[in-house]
């Protein structure tokens, strides 16, 4: 609280980032939040800012009408005051600057944030999610594979977890020698075991070859990894660093396997770039699509040189091949990058989503995060910029990782049991600081911090919302018929994410969603099916019968996949149309729409009486704002 | 002319048959006048039928004495045929292309086809002039049907049906159809009934440049405004394009002469600029070897979706002029045949929730292209693929489809068709069994004796069996104007039509399938309560019934 000087600005004005409009309001200042309340309208809108997740503040040149403070959050949020006095926003600015960093982890939100639920709940929350039982899912320990307690006390490797699988053959002193020519010491060990084909995915961190240093242990480490896999005489060693980047690194002392002294590997690089080239390509991407009146031309000329997509698909392209390797030739594989905690993290778990449809649950993704994420030290700390540390580790590798999943989700709408705000919500909460689940760099960090003694854990909160989380064409049958999925990485299989990085910004969504109506559907469906068997049973003892059974599985659907074309009046089941009407275009926002909002006329000044909306559905972004409260 | 004289090989055996995602199928190539067939001996399901009008361009390579003919399709399909022996394959690829490029409209098969089903509505008086206008005079009396026009003296490319106001005689309608491009003398095209205002559209004025004027046409145009009140004149071109128009004999209005008009300029762009548009845009999505780069500067080059966003942006102010602004407007660009037409077509569907159901787009379509005078035959000859140089050939109506897409896109409840019926009336506009599109306007299609010797795609789709596969199950009917997005961001390919035959579509096919069967299962329950609930008196009331009504508060 002693940041906060000016608690309070009446007078403040909201603008619109696209459009001229602006609203007024009142701004106050919490401890934890930003807080705008709308004093025009009935219903006066409340819009809800974290502290956490504001990533810049920026107080720009004093103007005739107030001083513009504009504030760009984690989540995409991009906010555009303007306040009357120039004394009011410098105070707010300034409370901003020191209340959106904190120094430490204590004055996080996280340790404040209390949901009023019982220390019960709080601790089942953390029980929810066992990756000891996830392993024993996948099938480990077996004969080749088993758990070491060589990391029990984090003495070998810090940032890995205390529980590791490794193969039976490999002992403590290859393990011990491998990690010490492994960067960090991130030695290889299991990530995800294909059970049906006995072949692991591995991971660990670059070599510390150099331009000709080898060690044995290392060597035997990956013999072991090879050997314990039985359908295949050799192992793939992923490297996915493009080659430049992997080279240069052997100057410092670091470098990749030589495939020489290694005996059966087969190494590989798959080219994604590094968290840097990651930062600056969201960084592009935003300020392009954050421009008013963005051309077509500009935008697509924006998206390409930022990159943005060809990282996405660089990204899935490693996890396809990864999963190729593992399905279809049945052999092992170990994926390193530079520390191992980034692009492998990345390409493990999404190879992992594409092998096992367990991944494509609501559990499973959070399963699957917990393990290859949370557990194995990718750097949420300092790469969601939760302290006031260094920018330079700020990269959005977790989100590219989350879009990947939902440019799957768009390739097969079937396949996975959450829809896209379940991400969008993991999205926000990586950022928040408000649950435990992200804070830290590691496991390690974590157990001092005691987050289960003191933080509440995400999961049990997304599931107790979890209606709003699934995919309501989701067919568990689906991962039978495809258990391996092959999504297309054709450049024109990826799609710009609006959903995601336009969250905030109501203009620019469908004004109804699909996803909302089928899920109310579905909801009503269940209610209905109640209320039916209630009636029925009801009827039955008064002695009424009726012979409808609600199955809602029975009745063959009324409409043909293909529409058959018209071209001729011939059969018309020869004809190869293939047609889509797809329901993928997902959208949260389901608002009003006006004509002044999109600006058809960039010539005119909206008259002022025409910004009143037309009102079509209710919106769920302000239920979703404000489970961050 | 005999069509068996341009067939010189009507039969091949052992012909295979590749196309996108599906088996290669071996059997036998049969040409006949207007089919090109493949059939397999083993089951008659694996057949290709294809209309030779479809066909857009063709291609053909030996390797040895195996020829291989590459056919490339008006709705962007592409399919190869290995067929063995050179002279055969000659004979084919030759065949096909004289069949498929017949001049005389008259040989096309429409002119042939007998329709395998009862004709129980004729399409060709399902929409007729008088009807759509009494909806109007119910609500109006300032307008009137003229027919100035019967004999298509005054302006050939104009039906012989036109509403015009009221107050204006057909002599000054002459008059003004003088002053105005080919006679397109302005009509009524949309009567806003929420407040009264009305969009008309025309051809541009020929003021040449020295700056003609016309009483009657400012006469006419005035007699449409209310007292006191400024109309709006949209058109469609650029100021610079306006202004060289008058060195050719056209023009716009200008302020001194339409002193109660603003005008307005917007630039959509004209018939060669979008025939190469498709052609680049077609181009890139076929190419399966680009990386994301070259991709989405394919994409970004072919300019396909700048003019998707130039021409709903038009739309959108028109709309906006007249529902917002309670303000008349004129819509015209050059010929008023095309973008004026695009516009027109496109504010009613924003602004009128009838344009928005399957009998009121099919009117739309009906009354803003087809009796509008779209040139349909010269516009929709050849498609993405062909090697001759276009003539008069522009996807402006796939433009417009593809518009309505994406208000589709954008408002998924506020349709009752979906995305299959755009892609239907695409296809038909290049190629079809049914005489519907035939001709440039009404005038040829009365010439040719359309109604008469061919059948209309209307009488087929609004058969109840087969309107079903074109309804939109999430359809709700919405009386709202619907305000469509135009940010680049809310704008997407369509890739019904341009991925079509470049990825499965297997998998969203299938979710959309699970979404109709929630929606079926829906509706069951829902009467399967109001059975129960009406043998159990009370009961009702205590179940919650669907909560997706639209809240028009």
């Amino acid at each position: 609280m002693e940041h906060i000087t000016t608690p309070k600005v009446e007078q403040v004005k909201l603008l619109d980032r696209f459009s001229n409009r602006a609203t007024a309001g009142t701004l106050y200042l919490t401890a934890t939040h930003l807080l705008f309340v709308e004093s025009n309208t009935a219903a006066s809108e409340e819009t809800w800012i974290l502290h956490h997740h504001i990533a810049v503040v920026e107080k720009l040149s004093l103007t005739t009408s107030g001083c513009p403070l504009v504030i760009h959050c984690r989540n995409f949020r991009v906010v555009h005051f303007v306040i009357p006095r120039e004394r009011d926003c410098h105070d707010i600015y300034s409370s901003l600057l020191l209340l959106r960093r904190p120094a430490s982890y204590d004055d996080l939100y996280a340790f404040s944030y209390n949901p009023k639920q019982s220390e019960q709940q709080r601790v089942g929350g953390w029980q929810l999610i066992d990756l000891a039982s996830e392993y024993e899912r996948m099938g480990v320990p077996c004969d080749h594979w088993q758990l070491t307690d060589v990391n029990r006390n984090y003495k070998v490797c810090d940032t890995y977890p205390r529980d590791l699988f490794v193969p039976v053959s490999a002992s403590k002193p290859i393990i011990v020698g491998s990690s010490k020519f492994r960067s960090k010491g991130r030695f290889p060990v299991l990530s995800y075991f294909y059970q049906e084909k006995k072949a692991a995915v591995c991971r660990c961190s670059q070599p510390l070859s150099g331009f000709s240093a080898r060690c044995l242990e290392d060597e035997h480490m990956l013999q072991a990894i090879s050997k314990a896999n039985h359908n295949s005489h050799f192992m793939y060693v992923m490297d996915t660093r493009p080659k430049l980047n992997a080279l240069a690194n052997r100057a410092a002392g670091k470098g990749y396997e030589n495939e020489d002294n290694y005996s059966n590997i087969r190494f590989q690089f798959v080219g994604i770039e590094n968290i840097h080239v990651m930062r600056a390509s969201l960084q592009k991407l935003l300020e392009v699509i954050g421009t008013k009146s963005l051309s077509m031309t500009d935008y697509f000329t924006g998206l390409e040189s930022s990159g943005w997509l060809r990282h996405i698909k660089a990204v899935l392209d490693a996890a396809v091949i990864l999963a190729k390797a593992v399905t279809v030739e049945g052999a092992s594989v170990l994926v390193h990058c530079s520390d191992g905690w980034d692009r492998t993290a990345q390409v493990c778990s999404l190879g992992a989503l594409l092998m096992d449809p367990f991944y494509r649950t609501i559990k499973g993704l959070m399963v699957l995060i917990e393990k290859d994420w949370i557990s194995f030290g990718h750097k949420f700390a300092d790469r969601c910029d939760q302290l006031d540390g260094d920018p330079k580790e700020v990269s959005p590798v977790f989100t590219q990782f989350l879009e990947c999943v939902w440019q799957l989700t768009e390739q097969f709408p079937q396949a996975f049991q959450y829809n896209e705000w379940f991400l969008i919500q993991i999205h926000e909460h990586v950022h928040s600081c408000q649950f435990g689940n992200f804070l830290g760099n590691c496991q390690r960090e974590r157990e001092e911090l005691r987050l289960k003694d003191k933080t509440y854990s995400l999961w049990q909160f997304l599931l107790n919302d979890q209606e709003n989380y699934v995919n309501p064409v989701y067919q568990p049958g689906f991962s039978e018929t495809h258990p391996v999925l092959e999504p297309s990485t054709l450049p024109f299989s990826f799609k710009f994410w609006r959903n995601m990085y336009h969250q905030f910004d109501r203009s620019m969504h469908p004004r109804q969603s699909v996803l909302k109506q089928v899920l109310s559907l579905k909801a009503s469906n269940r209610d209905l099916e109640k209320a039916a068997r209630a009636l029925e049973a009801k009827l039955q003892k008064q002695g009424v019968f009726l012979s409808i059974a609600v199955d809602s599985k029975s009745k063959d659907p009324v409409h043909p996949v293909r529409p058959k074309s018209l071209i001729l009046s011939a059969p018309l089941n020869c004809k190869e149309d293939e047609q889509k009407l797809s329901v993928c275009d997902r959208v949260r926002t389901v608002e009003g729409s006006s004509s002044a909002e999109n600006g058809y006329n960039e010539e005119e000044e909206e008259p002022a009486s025409f910004t009143k909306p037309e009102p079509t559905l209710v919106s769920l972004e302000r239920g979703v704002a404000r489970m961050t409260c | 002319m005999e069509f068996a004289e341009l067939i010189k090989t009507p039969r091949v055996d052992n012909v295979v048959l590749h196309r996108p995602f599906m088996p290669r199928v071996e059997g036998t190539l049969c040409l006949t006048g207007h089919h090109l067939i493949l059939s397999s001996r083993q089951d008659s399901n694996e057949e290709l039928w294809l209309l030779h009008s479809n066909i857009d361009s063709i291609e053909k390579r030996f390797v040895g004495s195996l020829g291989t003919v590459i056919v490339k399709c008006k709705d962007l399909r592409i399919i190869q045929l290995d067929i063995p022996g050179m002279e055969e394959c000659l004979n084919i690829a030759s065949s096909i292309e004289a069949l498929s490029t017949l001049d005389s409209v008259t040989l096309m098969y429409p002119f042939f086809y007998r329709p395998m089903f009862e004709v129980i509505e004729d399409g060709w008086n399902t929409f007729l002039p008088e009807q759509s206008f009494k909806q109007i005079e119910s609500s109006t009396d300032e307008w009137r049907l003229s027919y100035v026009n019967k004999d298509f003296s005054v302006c050939p490319s104009y039906p012989p049906v036109l509403a015009v106001p009221k107050s204006i005689d057909d002599e000054t309608i002459r008059k003004v159809a003088i002053f105005r491009h080919a006679g397109r003398f302005p009509v009524l095209s949309y009567y806003h009934k929420k407040n009264g205002m009305v969009m008309m559209r025309s051809g541009q004025p020929l003021t040449g440049s020295n700056g003609r004027r016309c009483k009657e046409d400012e006469k006419l145009i005035n007699a449409t405004l209310r007292a006191g009140k400024r109309g709006y004149i949209i058109d469609t071109r650029s100021i610079n394009v306006a202004q060289q128009a008058k060195a050719r004999g056209g023009g716009f209005e200008v302020e001194a002469h339409y002193p109660q008009w603003r005008r307005i300029h917007k630039t959509i762009e004209r018939s060669n600029i979008l025939q190469e548009s498709l052609i680049k845009l077609v181009e890139a999505c076929n190419d399966q070897s680009h990386n994301m780069d070259r991709w989405l500067s394919k994409l970004e080059a072919s300019n396909w979706l700048t003019n998707i966003k130039e021409i709903l942006t038009t739309a959108c102010l028109a709309a906006q002029c007249i529902d917002r602004e309670g303000a008349s407007v004129l819509v015209h660009g050059t010929e008023g045949t095309d973008s004026t037409l695009q516009v027109t077509s496109l504010a009613q569907i924003i602004l009128d929730p009838t344009s928005r159901t399957i009998r009121g787009f099919e009117s739309l379509v009906e009354r803003e292209w087809l009796q509008a005078g779209h040139p349909f035959q010269q516009r929709c000859s050849q498609s993405a693929y062909s090697n001759s140089k276009p003539k008069w050939e522009a996807p402006v109506f796939l433009l417009f489809l593809d518009c309505v897409w994406q208000i589709l896109r954008q408002f998924p409840c506020s349709f009752q068709f979906n995305e299959h019926f755009l892609i239907l009336l695409f296809e038909h506009a290049y190629a079809s069994q049914f005489g519907t599109f035939l001709g440039n306007n009404a005038f040829e299609r009365r010439k040719l004796k359309l109604p008469q010797k061919t059948v209309s795609l209307w009488s087929w789709v609004n058969r109840p069996q087969d309107t079903e596969r074109f309804l939109n199950p999430l359809f709700e009917a919405n009386s709202l104007v619907i305000w469509p997005s135009v940010s680049p961001q809310s704008l997407l390919l369509w890739e019904g039509v341009f991925l079509r035959w470049n990825r499965s579509s297997k998998c969203l096919d299938e979710a959309y399938e699970e979404m109709i069967h929630i929606i079926e299962h829906n509706k069951e329950l829902q009467s399967k309560i109001h059975t129960f609930g009406g043998k159990e008196q009370g009961y009702r009331k205590d179940i919650i019934v669907s909560p997706l009504t639209l809240d028009s508060a």
